[in-house]
């Protein structure tokens, strides 16, 4: 039982992040943590400071590192929204985590199992066909706010189990 | 055979201390303060990656994928890491980066002058290493 995300291809999703350009989580959703949060960051609070930490530090860290940017390297420099080099994932041994930022600075965040090929393309139909669709054209969401809303978790369980 | 396209290379001690750096060209400049905070951010970045996993066993990035690049990370049992950058899609990475390991375990740690996690100034590692990118 529970919200699980199996998908026919076998991939399996385990949680995903939405937050805003300040570092506010403005949604959670899980379908498994087979690691409770208790064993990680301690409380789903801390959770969601050290990814959002951890996906501002890893963009600034590729900008730094880019072989096609300016000369110097320049850790630490702060970066405009929606410049500089995006990563887009990493693989561990356990987990696979998916990136998206928008050119407003909407970061999605999307672990899963590690597959072949890269979602981005699913991370952008997440962003444009549901995040936008279900939340944004939403007349009573306030932009940048936290949100719940069920048609937007139905389609999401419905896409992730797509994949 | 052909040279594998590696743009740089890191090893990190387990403290996340920088033992070891070598650009091969292709990449961003990148002196050895740049380097030294290079590495220790790589070694951050990796321990919060194993924090966040979502499923237990987690051992930390083996691979990160940019925009412009690749990161390949290899961590020896011991908690050294060996990771490099190379251009998106570069083929056998992780292999090189176990050469690169076992080139470290014969000339940097079988060597008797050289003390375990300060930075390696082996010639013959230098040497091996040039051997292992050419593939000759």
């Amino acid at each position: 039982g529970g919200r699980r995300a199996r998908a026919a291809g076998g991939m399996v999703c385990y949680n995903f992040y939405v937050f805003n350009r300040e570092g506010a989580c403005l949604h959670y959703a899980e379908w498994e943590r087979p690691k409770p949060v208790q064993d990680g960051a301690g409380t789903l609070e801390d959770d969601h400071k050290m990814m959002f930490g951890l996906t501002f530090s890893l963009k600034n860290f590729c900008t730094a590192l880019d072989p096609t940017g300016s000369e110097k390297a320049n850790l630490g420099a702060p970066i405009p929204i929606g410049t500089g080099c995006h990563f887009r994932s990493f693989k561990t041994n356990t987990y696979a985590l998916n990136y998206l930022e928008t050119p407003t600075g909407i970061k999605l965040i999307l672990n899963t199992s590690k597959g072949t090929g890269s979602l981005q393309e699913a991370m952008w139909v997440i962003y444009r066909d549901i995040f936008c669709e279900f939340v944004v054209k939403n007349p009573l969401y306030t932009p940048g706010a936290p949100f719940e809303s069920p048609q937007f978790t139905a389609r999401l369980d419905q896409f992730v189990k797509s994949l | 055979g052909v040279m594998v396209d590696v743009t740089s290379l890191y090893v990190v001690n387990k403290s996340g201390g920088l033992i070891y750096h070598r650009d091969f060209g292709g990449g961003k400049r990148m002196d050895t303060n740049d380097a030294l905070r290079v590495a220790s951010i790589w070694h951050s970045l990796h321990a919060i990656s194993v924090q966040l996993s979502p499923v237990p066993g987690c051992e930390g990035i083996e691979l990160l994928e940019a925009d412009t690049f690749d990161l390949h990370c290899f961590q020896a049992p011991t908690g050294t890491k060996f990771f490099a950058l190379a251009p998106p899609g570069t083929p056998q990475m992780p292999q090189f980066l176990r050469t690169v390991y076992e080139i470290y375990a014969d000339y940097a740690l079988k060597n008797p002058f050289y003390e375990v996690e300060m930075p390696i100034r082996c010639q013959l590692f230098d040497d091996n290493l040039e051997s292992a990118r050419r593939r000759t």
